[in-house]
C-alpha cells in the first residue's frame, strides 16, 4: 500500500486522490455557501421580525433563535437529513410512487446549515442594525426617500458594514461546521477523505490532507473578509 | 402526539446525560488548564513560545473539529509506533480519544478567552502589589489569576455550552452520549421527529441550567460589582469596632 508515497497518494498521478479532494473540497464550499446564503434570508427576516414585529412574531424570534442556538448543528442536520427523507417518500407515496425516496444530502445540509446559521445571522444583523446612527435614516426621510428607497440606499449599505465582522465569524463557523454533513453520504472533503482512508487503508495521510484543505479554506476566506471590511469601513470614522 | 412514546424516549435519552455531561466538563476542565498554559506562552514575550502558542490556536480553530476527532481516533493508529506505545490503550478507546479531542479543541479557543483576561487585568493594579512587596508567584495568584479569570469568566461559560453541543459528535464516533442514543432510537423506530426534538430539548435543558449557574458563578466572583447594601451588615460593624 505504501508503494505510492505520501506525494503518489495525495498528488494528481493515476494513484492520486489529490482531484478527488479538491472536488470534496469545492462540494463543502458549495454546501457551506449555499447553507450561508439561506441563513442570510432567514437572519434579514429574523432581525426584521425580532425589530419591528409584534408580541407574537417577537416571541417566535426569540424561540427559533434560542432552540436553535442551544442545540447541536449535529442533531439539526439528522432532523433535516431522516425527516427530509420521511417527508419526500410521504410526498412520493401521495403521487402513487412507492418504496423509499432519499432526501438528497445536499438539500438536507444546505437547509439545516442555513436554518442554523440563520439563528446567528439574525442576532448579527440585529445588533448591527442597532448601531445603524439613526440621524441617518432620519435624513434620509427628511429628503423624502419613500421605506424601499432608504432600505436600499442607507439601511442596507450601513447594516451590512457593521455586520460583516459578525458575518465572517458565522461564514466561519458554517464552513467548518459543513463537516458534519458528510454524515449524510454527501461526498464533501470530509467524506471524500473518509473514501480515500477506507480504500486505502491510510487514515492518517487523509485526515491531516482534509484539516489543511480546511486550514487553506479558512484562512483564504479570513483573509478576504478582513480585506472586505477594510475596504467596506474606509470612509467610516473610526477610534 | 403519542405521549408514553415521548416519555420513554426522554428517559431512554436522560441515560446519555452522564456521559455527555462528562465529555463536556472532563474536556472543558482540561482544556482550561492547557488554555491557561496557551495563553501564558502568548503572552510571555518569548518569540519562540509566541509563536508555538499562535501555530496551535491557528490550526486548531481553523479546522473542524469533526476532521481532528477523525486524525486522534482513525489516524493515529495508522503508525506501529502508536500501537505498541503506552498510549494505545488510550487512543484505542473512542471515549479518550473524543476527550483528547475535545481538550486540545477548546484549549485553542479557551486561550484567546484567557489572554483577553489576563490582558483586561488593569496595571495599576498589579503595581501596587508590587510595590507592597508581592511575589511573583503571590501576585500571579492573589492580583492576576483572580482578576483574569473574573474577566474571562461570561465568555468561558459560553465556551462551556458550545462544548456541551459539541460532544454531541463524539455519537459518530460510536458513543453513546444523547445524541447516539437518539440516532440509535430512530434507527430502530424510524421517529424521527419525536426523538429528535425530545433530544433538542434535552440540550436545552442542559444548557439553560448550565447559563444559571455560569450566572450564579459569575454573581459570587464579582461582590465588588453588587449594590452595596447586600453586604452582611454584622460584618460590617465588626470590621468598624
Amino acid at each position: 500500500m505504501n508503494s505510492v508515497g505520501l506525494f503518489g497518494l495525495l498528488g494528481f498521478g493515476p494513484d492520486g486522490w489529490g482531484e478527488a479532494l479538491l472536488v470534496g473540497a469545492a462540494m463543502t464550499l458549495a454546501v457551506a455557501a449555499g447553507g450561508f446564503l439561506v441563513g442570510m434570508v432567514i437572519g434579514a427576516f429574523g432581525a426584521w421580525a425580532k425589530l419591528t414585529g409584534g408580541p407574537v412574531i417577537r416571541t417566535f424570534a426569540d424561540f427559533y433563535t434560542t432552540v436553535l442556538r442551544g442545540v447541536p448543528d449535529l442533531l439539526v442536520i439528522y432532523l433535516f437529513y431522516f425527516g427530509g427523507t420521511a417527508a419526500v417518500s410521504a410526498l412520493a407515496r401521495t403521487f402513487g410512487a412507492d418504496g423509499y425516496i432519499g432526501m438528497p444530502g445536499f438539500v438536507a445540509g444546505v437547509l439545516a446549515m442555513g436554518v442554523v446559521s440563520g439563528a446567528h445571522q439574525t442576532e448579527v444583523f440585529r445588533g448591527a442594525f442597532r448601531v445603524v446612527s439613526r440621524g441617518e435614516i432620519e435624513a434620509g426621510r427628511a429628503v423624502g426617500m419613500g421605506t424601499t428607497l432608504r432600505f436600499r440606499r442607507i439601511v442596507a449599505p450601513l447594516v451590512l458594514r457593521h455586520a460583516l465582522p459578525g458575518l465572517s465569524n458565522v461564514w466561519q463557523l458554517v464552513l467548518k461546521e459543513s463537516a458534519l454533513i458528510s454524515v449524510t453520504g454527501l461526498v464533501e472533503l470530509l467524506r471524500q477523505s473518509q473514501v480515500g482512508a477506507g480504500s486505502t487503508g491510510q487514515p492518517f495521510d487523509f485526515y491531516i490532507a482534509a484539516a489543511m484543505l480546511y486550514l487553506a479554506i479558512t484562512t483564504v476566506s479570513g483573509w478576504t473578509l478582513r480585506r472586505a471590511e477594510r475596504h467596506y469601513t474606509r470612509g467610516a470614522r473610526r477610534g | 402526539m403519542d405521549i408514553p412514546f415521548l416519555s420513554e424516549t426522554f428517559y431512554a435519552l436522560l441515560t446519555g446525560v452522564p456521559l455527555t455531561l462528562q465529555l463536556a466538563l472532563l474536556s472543558t476542565g482540561a482544556g482550561a488548564a492547557f488554555a491557561l498554559v496557551l495563553a501564558a506562552m502568548r503572552v510571555s514575550r518569548l518569540p519562540l513560545l509566541d509563536a508555538a502558542a499562535r501555530l496551535y490556536v491557528f490550526v486548531f480553530r481553523g479546522t473542524p473539529l469533526l476532521v481532528q476527532i477523525f486524525v486522534i481516533y482513525y489516524g493515529l493508529g495508522q503508525f506501529p509506533a502508536v500501537r505498541a506505545s503506552f498510549a494505545w490503550p488510550f487512543l484505542r478507546e473512542p471515549y479518550w480519544c473524543a476527550v483528547l479531542a475535545l481538550t486540545l479543541n477548546t484549549a485553542a479557543y479557551g486561550s484567546e478567552i484567557v489572554r483577553g483576561g489576563l490582558l483586561a487585568v488593569p496595571y495599576g493594579q498589579i503595581e501596587a502589589a508590587r510595590a507592597i512587596g508581592m511575589s511573583r508567584s503571590l501576585l500571579l495568584r492573589r492580583v492576576i489569576l483572580p482578576l483574569a479569570i473574573r474577566q474571562a469568566l461570561p465568555a468561558y461559560g459560553n465556551e462551556l455550552i458550545l462544548m456541551v453541543k459539541s460532544t454531541s459528535l463524539a455519537s459518530i464516533i460510536t458513543l453513546m452520549e444523547i445524541t447516539g442514543i437518539a440516532a440509535k432510537i430512530v434507527s430502530e423506530t424510524y421517529r424521527i421527529i419525536e426523538v429528535f426534538v425530545a433530544a433538542g430539548a434535552l440540550y436545552l435543558l442542559i444548557n439553560f441550567a448550565l447559563t444559571r449557574l455560569i450566572a450564579a458563578a459569575e454573581y459570587w466572583l464579582t461582590p465588588d460589582l453588587r449594590p452595596a447594601s447586600l453586604v452582611p451588615r454584622r460584618r460590617l460593624q465588626e470590621n468598624a469596632s
